[in-house]
């Protein structure tokens, strides 16, 4: 029972955090299914976006505003706001002007992209880590009194049912919307849709934005999560999430959604079953795993080589 | 059209405001475990202000200033002049090298003891540059944990020395021999991969062996690192003031002179600026060797080469054992030179700066490569109060370097064969 309890607690914590590699996926995976590139600076705007809603928290706090739904709200949407101009913008500035070039060339801008943006927060934000202030706590326990207990926070619970409100948004969005048709126009066949007359640039830009948005999301969610932020914490996440995008099948958003909860759990199992400093390194192992024995992920299409 | 112009110079000067303001108007401050919020000073808040203000005008009359950017000639006076024929080009290269070699062998007798140091490092980084420069430049592969071969040659040298007490020259090739090793390994299942999956394996790979030193506390100390790595003797004759390890001479009482710390430094210097040499001659021959010119040729079209019979995995696998190699040597040397390692020394960021210095050189051109390294690495210590800003300004110059000039800033040129201009 004991053991059973311990798992399921696992468990929950790997859904937890899969959940939020997930969120950030969506923005590698969308951005590799229409350009094909690598989006390096990806998680840099995911640690941007948990910035900003640090910044927009604690402004809150020292206005005396602390109705809590209010604060999570109005940091969600700076996050959002400030994540995704950013999105926009890397997307204008470092990949535009290199796109359609040779495939190193705008890898190589991403990479400095990311260089880039790390330090202008390590700069300005200096390198320490802040603490996220806890702003919810308490939990459901389940299990006897004088045994191992299963706990599920109310922080948990946020975050599950945040990222299945964004999912389903985005899947709504996707599949309803006249942008969401255009993107899948453009990530089938782009010359084509553009000779049908998308304005393939503005979806292009679209995929940066609504990925953006996910990653601030996830960083809002994170940061609460963790209790801590600092500017490096974007490279690991993105790179844990990149592994997720790469499980599930880049290109494919379900695939995406897969990856982030599988990996999640592995980690924590891992974790909880041998030593949390090796999860890093489960993860990449697996990473390179799935890409030696099925490169196409979980969900993915294969891909055919064209001469 | 004056419409479309101005309405996105505002959404760019908006976009503008908001990526900065947020993240430079305010500081963060932990006190205890609250944190607070600061607005930051006035000249802050305006340079975000003229920032916006610039980007705004710039959008506005976009148009206008590229136009007159292209007709500028004085600007790129170098751009439009024919090149160099190659006999010529070949000779002022020749007589560059030359005069470079011998500034560098006398270098450490005329400068300082810090100097010699640091031109040390500069050989340290030339060598990771020129290796990294065989598997990015001329085979086309992207190595983001590079640092992982240069973690293996450093920690194989302090790890044989501590428990085996083995000396620096036999390390050297155990090292560079064991980081090849631990490409082949790597390269061999990964290679296979499309080239921007390489990219995230090998920066994963590059995490793995860091997050190993950092855990395997009883066997390389973890954090703390190793210290005490023997310096390299000479011929038996050791550099310290007494002698360590028995059988071994002095160096200053073997030739009579007064002891001096400086003849160390000076030893390692031309420890490292033979091996830089050697380092560049071999991989400028492997250059035109069947194999060099194979790497050139898969990483320009790959169908093509393999419809001609080349094996991709081979020619592939080469280049990464080869610059994974050099990595080794430059890791056992940089060892020695510290006397003292631990895992900080190899993290991501290292790789990010020698893929910097390949990039700013010129990806194939060795010329282009050692010169960004020299400047790479000198460049912050000149300008010190810039220090901090060193990663910022290597990130904007990868972005700017892709957009302007992909080439690098001296582009490699192959040898090739001139037509004669008719008379």
């Amino acid at each position: 029972m004991q053991d059973l309890l311990y798992f399921i607690q696992q468990l929950i914590n790997g859904l937890t955090i899969g959940s939020t590699y997930a969120l950030i996926a969506i923005g590698y995976t969308m951005v590799y299914g229409i350009i094909g590139m690598i989006n390096f600076a990806h998680g840099e705007i995911y640690m941007i976006g948990a910035y900003t809603a640090l910044i927009a928290i604690t402004g809150l706090a020292s206005m005396g505003i602390a109705w809590l739904p209010l604060i999570l709200v109005v940091a969600l949407i700076c996050a959002v706001i400030v994540s995704s101009s950013m999105g926009w913008a890397v997307e204008r500035v470092a990949y535009r002007p290199v796109r359609g070039k040779h495939r190193l060339i705008p890898l190589i801008s991403a990479i400095g992209m990311s260089i880039f943006l790390q330090n202008y927060v390590h700069l300005a934000q200096g390198s320490s880590n802040i603490g996220f202030p806890a702003l919810l706590e308490g939990g459901f326990r389940f299990g006897a009194e004088d045994s191992f207990q299963t706990a599920i926070s109310y922080m948990q619970i946020l975050i599950f049912s945040v990222t299945l409100v964004c999912m389903t948004a985005l899947s709504l969005f996707i599949s309803r919307s006249r942008i969401g048709r255009a993107c899948r126009a453009v990530s089938q066949d782009l010359g084509m849709a553009n000779l049908l007359g998308i304005d393939t640039n503005r979806i292009i830009s679209a995929t940066f934005v609504i990925g953006a948005a996910l990653a601030a999301v996830a960083g809002l969610l994170l940061g609460m999560y963790y209790g801590s932020i600092d500017p490096l914490f974007g490279f690991i996440a993105g790179l844990k999430a990149f592994t997720a995008a790469v499980l599930g099948g880049i290109g494919s958003i379900p695939g995406a959604m897969l990856g982030g909860l599988i990996l999640g759990v592995a980690e924590s199992m891992t974790s909880g079953y041998l030593s949390g400093e090796y999860k890093d390194v489960i993860s990449f192992s697996l990473l390179i795993l799935i890409l030696l024995f099925k490169p196409t992920g979980l969900l993915g299409k294969p891909e055919v080589e064209k001469i | 059209m004056a419409a479309q112009n101005m309405k996105h110079a505002l959404f760019s000067a908006i976009v503008t405001l908001i990526i900065s303001y947020p993240i430079l108007g305010f500081d963060l401050t932990s006190e205890g475990t609250s944190v607070q919020l600061q607005g930051a000073d006035t000249s802050t808040i305006i340079g975000v202000f003229i920032a916006a203000l610039v980007v705004f005008l710039f959008q506005l009359f976009r148009d206008t200033i590229m136009g007159s950017l292209g007709k500028l000639p004085a600007l790129s006076p170098m751009a439009n002049r024919p090149p160099m024929p190659q006999k010529k080009r070949l000779k002022v290269e020749s007589i560059l090298l030359t005069l470079m070699l011998i500034g560098a062998l006398f270098w450490p007798f005329i400068a300082s003891r810090g100097a010699v140091d640091l031109a040390t490092l500069v050989l340290i980084y030339i060598m990771l540059a020129l290796g990294l420069n065989v598997v990015v430049g001329l085979a086309g592969l992207l190595d983001l944990g590079y640092v992982a071969f240069y973690a293996v040659g450093a920690y194989s040298f302090a790890l044989l020395s501590q428990y085996y007490g083995i000396s620096f020259w036999f390390a050297l090739p155990i090292g560079a021999l064991l980081a090849a090793l631990f490409g082949l390994v790597l390269g061999f299942p990964v290679l296979r991969l499309r080239g921007d999956y390489l990219a995230i394996v090998t920066l994963g790979f590059g995490e793995i062996i860091r997050i190993l030193l950092n855990n395997m506390t009883n066997l390389t100390g973890g954090p703390n690192g190793i210290g005490g790595i023997p310096d390299p003797t000479l011929f038996g004759m050791e550099f310290g003031r007494r002698v360590k390890e028995e059988g071994n001479t002095s160096f200053h009482e073997t030739f009579g002179i007064a002891y001096a710390g400086e003849h160390k430094v000076i030893f390692l210097y031309l420890i490292a600026l033979v091996l830089a040499v050697i380092t560049a001659l071999v991989i400028r021959r492997l250059m035109r060797m069947p194999v060099g010119r194979a790497w050139e040729a898969l990483r320009e079209d790959e169908i093509a080469s393999r419809s001609l019979g080349l094996s991709r995995t081979a020619v592939k696998l080469s280049a990464f054992t080869i610059g994974a190699f050099f990595a080794g040597f430059a890791g056992t040397v940089f060892a020695s030179k510290q006397g003292f390692i631990s895992p900080e020394s190899f993290v991501f960021l290292e790789s990010a700066i020698i893929l910097a210095i390949v990039v700013l050189g010129g990806m194939g051109s060795q010329m282009g490569v050692i010169l960004a390294a020299i400047a790479v690495t000198i460049l912050p210590e000149l300008a010190r109060e810039f220090s901090e800003y060193r990663m910022l300004i290597f990130g904007a110059a990868m972005v700017l370097m892709m957009v302007w000039r992909p080439q690098g800033l001296m582009p490699m040129r192959r040898i090739h064969i001139e037509l004669k201009p008719q008379e």
